[in-house]
C-alpha cells in the first residue's frame, strides 16, 4: 500500500501577526513556524494504520513552500513517515488553494497512492479547499472532516463530524482520500531515536514548476487588521488589582457576584 | 448578478441556517435561485426558484450525486455565484462544485464590504479582501455572519432535477447521535470554561474550582476535550454545546469561530488571556490579559472571602 500525506507549515496563532510589504498577507519576520495542527491527525493515522498492516505500507510526506517547511517535514518523518518531499515554493503564500492543489495532483497523478491524507483546514487561511479539490483532480473518493478511521478488508469506514457533535458514517474503497479533522486520534510526540532515524530518511526536492502548469482562480486584493470594537475592558498589570476590578466590574454588571 | 443556493437538509428536515444563504443573497443585492436536496414539503419559504432533487433517491449525504445534481441545477440558471454555507455539508461539497467548474472557491465570507468578500486568516487575528478571477464563483459563507431577519414566508417555483446516472463510490451508511450529554450546560448561570492556555490536565481542577466559587459548572473548548482533560459533554462550540449563561469565563481560551459560535450570546463575558490580541477580546466585556493559573486562583481566593 502506498500513502501519501500532505502537510502545511504554519505560524503559532497565538503570534501577534503584522500585513507583508505588499499588503496581501502577513509578514513572516519573527513568526515561529510549526505543523499545521490538523495535518498532525493526518500523519498520525497514516503512521497508525502502517503499523496496523504490519509495517509495509509506504508513506510519503508532502509539503510545498519555502525551505523552512523541510522541518515540518522532518517531524513528519520522525513520527514515521518513510519519505519526504519538498515542493519548493518561496511564494507559496501568493498560491491559491486551486494551485496549490494542482500542484499536489501534478505530483501524485503518476505515483498511484492508495490511500492520501490531508488536513481539513490550514490553520492560518482555512480555506478546507485543497485535500477536496486534490480528490476531484486524482478523480478519487473522498471524504472530509473525518473523527474517525477504520480500514478493513480494503474499505475504509470514516466517521464525519457534523455539527453539534453528530457524525456521518460513510464508506468508500481505495484509492481514496481524507481530510482530517482535530480529535481524530493522539498526534505522537517523535522521540529522540526516531528524530535520529529521520535523518537518514530519503528528502527529495522538487521546483513546483515542475508540477504547477494552472494559473490561480482567486487573488487576494488586500490584507489588514480587524477593526478594534473597543467594546470590552481590558485589564492589564498586577494580579491582584486585577482581581480587585474585575469582581467591581461584575458586582456593578451581573448578578451573579454579589 | 444571479446566486444560486445550496440548501442544506438533514434527518428529513430542511435547516434553518438555509435561510442565512437567503440573506446573504439579498445583502448582495442578488437574484435568487436555490437548490434542495431533500423533500417537497421541506422547501425553503423563499420566493425564487428552488432546483428539487429527492433525497430518498440521491441520499442525505452523498457528495458524488449532490455534485451532479448542483452541475445540473448551473446549467439551468447559468448563476453568477453558487453559495453554500460553511458547514460540515457546504465546505465538503462546495470544493467539488468549483473544481468540475474550474471556477475560484472563496471560503468562509464573514461580510461584504463594498461588494467584496471579506475573509479571515490565521484565527481572525488578519482579514483578506479575496477576488476571483472567473467569471462564475464558488462561495461559502461563515455560519451565523449574515442572519435572516423576521419569519421567511416566501411561495417557492419548485423544478424538479433527476439524475439519469446515479452510481457513486462512496456510500453514506446512516447517522450517528453525538455522545449522551452528562451535564446541560444550556442551563447554567454561570459557566467557566478551561481552554488548551490552561497547559495541563491537572490545571483543570483550578477552573473548577473558580466554578463552584461562582455556582456555575465546568466548560472547556475542543482541544482540552480532545486531550481527554474534560468530557465532550463539557465541550462549548459548534460540535459541542451551544449555551448563554448569565456569565461566561473563557479561561487560556484563543477564540476561534467555532468556540465563539457557541458562547457568544452570552450576557456577560470575561477572558482571560496572556495574549492582548486574542480574538476573545472581540466578544469579551472584559479582557484579562494575564496568566490564567497566576490569575484564577487569585479570583477563586477572593470570591471565597
Ligand atoms: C469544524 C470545526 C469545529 C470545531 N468545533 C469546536 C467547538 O465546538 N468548540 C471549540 O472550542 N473549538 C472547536 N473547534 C476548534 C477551534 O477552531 C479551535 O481550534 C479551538 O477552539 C481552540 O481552543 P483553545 O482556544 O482552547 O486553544 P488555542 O487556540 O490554542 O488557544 C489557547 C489560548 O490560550 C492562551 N494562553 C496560553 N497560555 C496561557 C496562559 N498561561 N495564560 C493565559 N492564556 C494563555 C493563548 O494566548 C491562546 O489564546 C472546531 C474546529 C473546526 C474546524
Ligand atoms: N503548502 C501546502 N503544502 C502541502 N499541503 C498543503 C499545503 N497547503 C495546504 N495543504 C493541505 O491542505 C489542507 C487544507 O488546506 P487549506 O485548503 O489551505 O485549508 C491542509 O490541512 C494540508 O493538508
Amino acid at each position: 500500500m502506498k500513502i501519501l500525506v500532505c502537510i502545511k507549515q504554519v505560524p503559532d496563532m497565538a503570534s501577534r501577526f503584522k500585513v507583508n510589504g505588499e499588503g496581501t498577507w502577513y509578514d513572516e519576520t519573527d513568526l515561529a513556524f510549526r505543523m499545521n495542527e490538523y495535518d498532525e491527525y493526518a500523519v498520525e493515522q497514516a503512521v497508525q494504520l502502517k503499523e496496523q498492516q504490519g509495517n509495509t505500507p509506504d508513506i510519503t510526506v508532502l509539503s510545498i513552500g519555502p525551505d523552512r517547511v523541510v522541518e515540518a517535514i522532518k517531524k513528519a518523518l520522525a513520527m514515521g513517515c518513510d519519505r519526504g518531499v519538498h515542493i519548493q515554493d518561496n511564494a507559496s503564500f501568493r498560491k491559491d488553494p486551486w494551485q496549490i492543489a494542482s500542484a499536489i495532483a501534478g505530483f501524485s497523478r503518476d505515483k498511484n497512492f492508495d490511500l492520501i491524507f490531508f488536513g481539513m483546514q490550514s490553520q492560518d487561511r482555512g480555506s478546507g479547499q485543497v485535500g477536496t479539490i486534490v480528490a476531484e483532480l486524482l478523480g478519487i473518493p473522498c471524504a472530509t472532516t473525518v473523527v474517525g478511521f477504520a480500514f478493513v478488508d480494503g474499505v475504509i469506514t470514516a466517521k464525519r463530524e457534523l455539527e453539534g457533535g453528530m457524525k456521518a458514517v460513510v464508506k468508500l474503497k481505495l484509492p481514496a482520500l481524507i481530510t482530517c479533522q482535530l480529535g481524530l486520534n493522539t498526534p505522537r510526540y517523535p522521540t529522540l531515536p526516531n528524530i535520529m532515524k529521520a535523518k537518514k530518511k530519503e528528502l527529495l526536492a522538487f521546483p513546483i514548476a515542475e508540477f504547477l502548469k494552472e494559473k490561480e482562480l482567486t487573488a487576494t486584493a488586500s490584507a489588514y487588521p480587524p477593526e478594534k470594537k473597543g467594546k470590552g475592558v481590558v485589564l492589564e498589570g498586577d494580579v491582584n488589582d486585577m482581581v480587585g476590578k474585575l469582581v467591581g466590574i461584575l458586582k456593578e454588571k451581573t448578578k451573579v457576584v454579589k | 448578478m444571479k446566486a444560486l443556493l445550496i440548501c442544506e437538509y438533514r434527518e428529513g428536515k430542511l435547516l434553518d441556517s438555509s435561510y442565512e444563504l437567503a440573506a446573504f443573497a439579498d445583502k448582495l443585492g442578488a437574484e435568487k435561485a436555490m437548490v434542495l436536496i431533500g423533500n417537497e414539503a421541506a422547501a425553503p419559504r423563499v420566493s425564487a426558484k428552488v432546483y428539487l432533487a429527492d433525497a430518498a433517491k440521491y441520499g442525505e449525504y452523498n457528495p458524488d450525486l449532490h455534485k451532479k445534481i448542483v452541475l445540473e441545477a448551473v446549467k439551468r440558471e447559468n448563476p453568477d455565484a453558487i453559495v453554500f454555507l460553511h458547514s460540515s455539508y457546504g465546505w465538503d461539497l462546495a470544493p467539488r462544485v468549483a473544481a468540475a467548474l474550474k471556477v475560484g472557491q472563496i471560503s468562509e465570507i464573514t461580510s461584504i464590504k463594498e461588494a467584496k468578500f471579506e475573509v479571515g486568516i490565521c484565527n481572525a487575528k488578519l482579514r483578506r479582501i479575496v477576488t476571483p478571477q472567473t467569471e462564475k464563483t464558488v462561495l461559502t459563507i461563515q455560519s451565523g455572519a449574515f442572519s435572516f431577519p423576521g419569519e421567511p414566508q416566501g411561495k417557492p417555483q419548485i423544478e424538479k432535477i433527476e439524475l439519469t446516472d446515479a452510481v457513486s463510490p462512496l456510500e453514506f451508511v446512516g447517522y450517528e447521535p453525538p455522545q449522551k450529554k452528562e451535564v446541560d450546560l444550556a442551563k447554567a448561570e454561570v459557566i467557566v470554561s478551561a481552554g488548551r492556555g490552561v497547559g495541563k490536565k491537572e490545571n483543570v481542577a483550578t477552573i473548577a474550582a473558580l466554578a463552584k466559587a461562582l455556582g456555575g459548572e465546568l466548560g472547556a473548548s475542543r482541544p482540552v476535550v480532545d486531550a481527554g482533560w474534560v468530557e465532550h459533554s463539557r465541550q462549548v462550540g459548534t460540535t459541542g454545546q451551544i449555551v448563554a449563561p448569565k456569565l461566561y469565563v473563557a479561561c487560556g481560551i484563543s477564540g476561534a469561530i467555532q468556540h465563539v459560535a457557541g458562547m457568544k450570546k452570552s450576557e456577560f463575558v470575561v477572558a482571560i488571556n496572556k495574549d492582548k490580541d486574542a480574538p476573545i477580546g472581540e466578544v469579551a466585556d472584559v479582557l484579562v490579559v494575564a496568566d490564567v493559573m497566576q490569575f484564577v486562583p487569585a479570583l477563586t481566593a477572593k470570591l471565597q472571602k
